[in-house]
């Protein structure tokens, strides 16, 4: 192995050990289990219900809002800005990023190393609780909901939620962990993107492209439509075709890696003294 | 030939030459030059005198606002081998969370690209030297605040580097640590490591140091040996101690003279401390007495070539010894 891999390997290991599962971040796993808790608690209840069940197709509808609404509004977008953020503004604030920056690692490594943990702990979040909610929010109707994963659409959605779940963490990822070396409290850019991922529906068709959730939102096997009276403020724009959102949105992510990473090579340390 | 020479002796040297660094419209040090030699140099200077954002230059941790520094002839600029040559154990106390000692110093070292076997290697041996060999697989945070200081020390210097710069790394240790720390330093620097420090402990300092930069308020003061840098300082008398049988009829003889500017008799009556303003002329004096009188003088020492007394001249105060 060569010295590069070996040092992003260590910057890796490092950082699992210090933020995977860390107390920190509890709020950031409670933002990844809450659905699996909320799907648990469903199934549970309907397994107590005799009668009046709901079909599987309504239950699918009701998963892509979550998947809509929760995971990749909510769930995902702010678990990323605690993991990602953190990454060297965390250790800026305890006064530790100086033991890396006093190692002959290439500040660009640095960044890599960091991103791939944080990134790794992310997906084990966002992607393991998308696919067990969507595992469980139909459990209750036993072989029919096997059947409909195995014979029916079920697996293609699974994948096709577990993907765009994952291109968000990356896509996400990136995007906060440049804030988190830019900015003294990445809470600001992350609301103004925040903002700006939430009026997308309401763009014009241009402006709706520079956006994450906008190719997101077309990878998703179910379409979720704006309630009413906001429905009558959306403007339509043609979908992203899946050969260009997804490597639109990875060509994105490492662009802002790549600045991340020439970025750092001139920053220095400054604990606010 | 004379400039490979002279490239030679540039790779054996810290060297800052007009460097200075603001922070925004704040002096931290302005137009410095030093050139420093391998050995034990201390810096010295009150707080927000400088020394940090020395040591932090140094390390390439912050640039210069303008000048230049070399370390050994290697730019802060190239950190990916600046780095393998100076260890640095910077004044905070702080740590990656949820790491053990072992971790700790393994962790890091895996970033210089070693393999596993020579990390633990190098973590064991360098846990060794600041005796926390024992406590190696207890968190950090678990540790005292002397334990914390000696496992910085060895995170700072388990890969070896020829140059060691430490900030305050006396701070937290009791007698019998720092003793072992400060035996440390002198082991280091008679190795020829460049090993700078920066400590309040000015006492200890004195004792180690081959030679001294005394900062005030981002200039440089003064800075080599401490004896030289105390001949320099000619507007204050030098203090002398002379332990001798009359001491009074000594005093009466030097008073005759015009650099004495003050004597004072020792309580214990053998003890005579006296400023003045030539040294030589008072210690060619002082022969000439002891050969004319037969004085019996038990010894004669200069009682104000300390670190202390250069500081308070030159910076004044308290030297500020914990």
């Amino acid at each position: 192995m060569n010295l590069s891999m070996r040092q992003i390997g260590g910057v890796l290991r490092l950082e699992l050990k210090k933020t995977f599962l860390s107390r920190r971040g509890w709020w950031v796993y409670f933002l990844a289990l809450g659905p699996v808790l909320l799907t648990l608690l469903h199934w549970l209840l309907e397994m107590g219900r005799h009668s009046g069940r709901h079909s599987i197709g309504e239950d699918s509808l009701v998963f892509a809002g979550l998947f809509h609404f929760y995971y990749l509004r909510l769930g995902i977008f702010f678990g990323c800005v605690g993991i990602f953020s953190n990454l060297f503004r965390g250790e800026m604030l305890e006064k530790t990023l100086h033991y890396y920056y006093l190692t002959p690692l290439r500040r660009e490594l640095l960044v890599a190393g960091k991103y791939l943990a944080g990134l790794a702990t992310a997906l084990f979040l966002f992607v393991g609780s998308t696919a067990i909610s969507f595992l469980l929010i139909g459990r209750h109707f036993g072989a029919a909901y096997t059947d409909y994963i195995l014979h029916g659409p079920g697996l293609s959605q699974l994948g096709s939620y577990m993907l765009v779940a994952a291109l968000a963490c990356v896509g996400y990822g990136a995007v906060f962990l440049m804030s988190g070396l830019f900015f003294r409290n990445p809470m600001i850019p992350a609301a103004v993107v925040m903002v700006w991922e939430n009026l997308n529906p309401f763009l014009p068709a241009v402006l709706k492209k520079i956006s994450v959730i906008f190719y997101l939102k077309n990878l998703c096997p179910v379409e979720i439509p704006i309630p009413p009276p906001f429905n009558v403020m959306v403007i339509d724009a043609d979908p992203t075709p899946f050969w260009i959102a997804v490597p639109g949105l990875l060509a994105l992510s490492v662009i802002l890696l790549i600045y991340s990473g020439l970025s750092a090579r001139h920053t220095e340390i400054s604990y606010g003294e | 030939m004379s400039t490979t020479s002279e490239q030679t002796r540039d790779n054996n040297l810290i060297t800052l030459a007009n460097v200075s660094r603001f922070y925004g419209e704040v002096l931290g040090i302005n137009k410095v030059s030093l050139a420093i030699p391998p050995g034990i140099t201390s810096l010295v200077g009150p707080n927000g005198s400088g020394k940090t954002t020395l040591m932090n230059l140094m390390t390439g941790l912050i640039r210069p606002t303008q000048g230049e520094i070399t370390v050994l002839g290697i730019s802060p600029e190239d950190p990916e081998h600046l780095c393998r040559a100076v260890g640095y154990c910077a004044q905070f106390d702080t740590y990656p969370k949820g790491l053990t000692g072992y971790q700790f110093v393994y962790s890091f070292l895996r970033m210089f690209g070693y393999t596993h076997e020579e990390c633990d290697h190098r973590t064991m041996k360098s846990l060794e030297t600041v005796g926390l060999v024992d406590a190696r697989n207890r968190p950090v945070a678990a540790y005292s605040k002397g334990m914390r200081q000696r496992a910085k020390l060895a995170q700072a210097t388990a890969h070896d580097p020829q140059v060691v710069i430490l900030d305050e790394p006396l701070n937290g240790l009791d007698p019998l640590a720092r003793a072992e720390a400060i035996a440390l330093f002198e082991h280091w620097g008679k190795r020829g490591r460049h090993v700078i420090i920066s400590s309040h402990i000015l006492h200890e300092v004195d004792r180690i140091s081959d030679q001294v930069i005394l900062l005030s308020q981002g200039y440089v003061v003064a800075e080599g040996q401490i004896q030289n840098v105390r001949g320099e300082v000619k507007d204050q008398p030098m203090q002398i101690l002379v332990r001798c049988n009359h001491p009074s009829q000594l005093a009466a003889q030097l008073f005759q003279q015009n650099h004495v500017v003050e004597a004072k008799l020792h309580t214990d009556g053998r003890g005579l401390l006296l400023r003045t303003t030539d040294a030589d002329g008072f210690y060619l004096l002082l022969n000439r007495i002891v050969i004319d009188s037969g004085l019996e003088v038990e010894s004669v020492a200069p009682a104000d070539d300390d670190v202390n007394s250069v500081y308070q001249y030159l910076i004044g105060g308290d030297g500020g010894t914990i």
